[in-house]
């Protein structure tokens, strides 16, 4: 199999390499065309992000108004925060020089002079490596004013890096919006789109690192070749990040619609000592968990993984075996939830304090046996009702664990407890009504 | 104390001033060059980076409380960070942050009274692959163990 976003090229992070196996080709092959042929190529690639959502990068990238007085800014998302995703990393050190190609295609044909790249605050050294390759760019005149010189056109665009400093919810493209402009990482409230009213109030389209660097391939050998690959419907190739109880963790590049037992057995080496799979998360932890008995034949693309009840997101497929403990892991993520939470939207901000005190309560063995519905309703009560998705990310894990799994918290109620009666108006409350009033 | 940028740092900054349309948006870059410089972002640090972005203090004061990377207490020479996230967790984390907390004798988001160490319990850092993991400083240690966390605290002493 052919691989798109990392190939097996020694060297092929360094300038020269990259330009030895045509680098740097697809960007004139894009100048030479409308930025409207541009984006009709990769929306015909029925290219999607990469970065959770799935969405159509041609038809985002459509969005983008054609006449206006503002400037337009493209934004290419590296924050990589949600748990069991580490796949931008290898871009950034195994193939930078692609996704470079890959920003200045994207802002060519969205017609943006200025990219800025969001990296977390704490890839001191993927940012480094990401500068290094930034500098020799422009200091060959691939990047930047010279661009027109180098290429022979008008466009021309600049590429900066923008330091994240340890905030989960920058990886929201609206946060991240606000971030980069000097904010405190609020999510936006949506209407209006980024790509009518993104940063500092212009036009503005956010693209993951992995979308972006799919993109000079795409160019260079047509649309036709790459919708060719891997699931109809999401095709391509993906980063699977397999993490937890396998025996080699790592980043696969495989195509899309891969045999989810195909990359655990075949792949990252089957689960230590042969046990089982009890729990597998297919997506980062926002995504909710699977039985490990529900994924023979599962097929890892977005509407396969919809139809078994999870969703693809990052492709961080986290694997735990017989012997974990559920519980401790669905506390663990939410007590993740709880400090990532930005503090903005009360059911947010609240429930997931109140879900982290009751399922650390479940970890100490004191839980009562009305716990396990009433942590379920908290989430359903977050679920929906808040700014941005990290509401759904944080309720979805609770209430999917939990129906899913629900002996394994059963099993761990204080079934003796009987809770105090401290108020009497409460407790008349809870009475049946056995008289018929009507 | 007072605070005042170095030449060479307001140089610096003067070069992320031209990355961006407005100054404000060079505030969490500022905040960079200034915890670097001083170590940790003081009241004092605070009020200089307002001045020089033309912004209020509690602008500045929001961003510097929002974001984790920001100290505004000093931190040790070497700052452990553990993750403990899912990850992390399956492979035996928290044998490693329990091992750590014990030998240093510190607990989460403490500094030694030497300095030396300060130690800090954090979500995952993109590392799941190669957990577990604890950030020294801006290092990455990847496939971590108990034994190997522990003897890197004896070379560090």
């Amino acid at each position: 199999m052919e691989k798109i976003v990392l190939p097996d090229i020694e060297n092929f992070h360094e300038l020269d390499v990259y330009k030895k196996h045509g680098g740097y080709e697809a960007i004139r092959k894009a100048l030479a065309q409308t930025p409207d042929e541009v984006i009709d190529t990769v929306k015909k690639s029925g290219l999607r992000g990469r970065g959770g959502a799935a969405f159509s990068t041609g038809l985002k990238w459509s969005f983008m108004p054609k006449t206006t007085d503002k400037p337009k800014y493209l934004c290419v998302n590296g924050d990589e925060s949600e748990p069991g995703s580490f796949k931008d990393r290898q871009i950034f050190e195994y193939n930078p020089h692609q996704l470079i190609e890959g920003i200045l295609i994207a802002a060519y044909a969205i017609g943006s002079n200025n990219a800025y790249v969001y990296i977390r605050g704490e890839y001191h050294k993927w940012i480094r490596l990401l500068q290094k390759a930034l500098d020799d760019a422009y200091a060959e005149g691939l990047v930047g004013e010279a661009m027109k010189k180098t290429y022979g056109t008008n466009f021309h665009v600049d590429i900066f890096i923008h330091k994240g400093a340890g905030a989960y919810i920058c990886g929201e493209e609206s946060a991240l919006m606000e971030s980069i402009e000097g904010k405190r990482g609020y999510p936006r409230v949506k209407p209006p789109f980024p790509a009518q009213n993104g940063l500092w109030g212009c036009p503005t389209t956010i693209n993951n690192i992995e979308t972006l660097t799919n993109v000079p391939a795409i160019i260079n050998k047509g649309w036709e070749w790459f919708a060719a690959i891997g699931a109809e419907r999401h095709p391509g190739t993906i980063l699977y990040g397999v993490s937890g109880h396998v025996n080699k963790p790592g980043v696969y590049e495989l195509p899309t619609g891969t045999l989810l037992t195909d990359i655990i057995y075949n792949y990252a080496g089957g689960v230590p000592g042969d046990k089982k799979i009890k729990c597998i998360i297919p997506g980062g932890s926002s995504m909710p968990p699977l039985r490990g008995d529900s994924i023979e034949g599962l097929r890892m693309d977005a509407e396969s993984l919809k139809a078994a009840g999870s969703s693809i997101g990052t492709a961080g497929i986290m694997v735990m075996d017989e012997d974990t403990d559920l519980v401790k892991v669905l506390a663990r993520i939410t007590r993740f939830y709880y400090i990532e939470s930005c503090g903005q939207c009360t059911p947010c901000r609240e429930g997931t304090g109140w879900m982290k005190k009751i399922l650390d309560r479940m970890v100490a063995g004191k839980a009562r046996s009305s716990d396990i519905d009433l942590v379920v309703n908290v989430a359903s009560n977050i679920d929906g009702n808040t700014i941005c998705a990290l509401g759904e990310a944080a309720a979805w894990p609770v209430m999917y664990m939990i129906e899913r799994f629900r002996d394994e918290f059963e099993a761990v109620m204080d079934n003796t407890y009987v809770p105090p009666i401290k108020n009497k108006v409460h407790s008349m409350r809870q009475t049946k009504i056995t008289v018929d009033r009507y | 104390m007072e605070f005042k940028f170095t030449e060479e740092n307001l140089e610096k900054i003067n070069r992320v001033f031209a990355k961006y349309p407005t100054k404000k948006a060079a505030l969490m870059a500022v905040l960079y060059i200034a915890q670097e410089q001083n170590r940790y972002i003081s009241h004092e640090v605070m009020q200089e980076v307002a001045k020089l972005l033309e912004i209020t203090e509690e602008e500045v004061i929001g961003v510097v409380s929002f974001y984790t990377m920001y100290h505004t207490h000093q931190p040790g020479k070497y700052h452990l960070q553990v993750c403990t996230n899912v990850s992390c967790m399956l492979r035996g984390a928290y044998d490693i942050w329990n091992a750590i907390k014990e030998k240093t004798g510190l607990e989460d988001g403490q500094t030694s009274e030497d300095g030396l160490f300060s130690i800090e319990e954090v979500e995952c850092m993109g590392s799941c692959g190669t957990a577990p993991m604890m950030l020294v400083n801006e290092d990455y240690i990847e496939n971590l163990t108990k034994e190997k966390a522990l003897e890197l605290i004896d070379s560090l002493k």
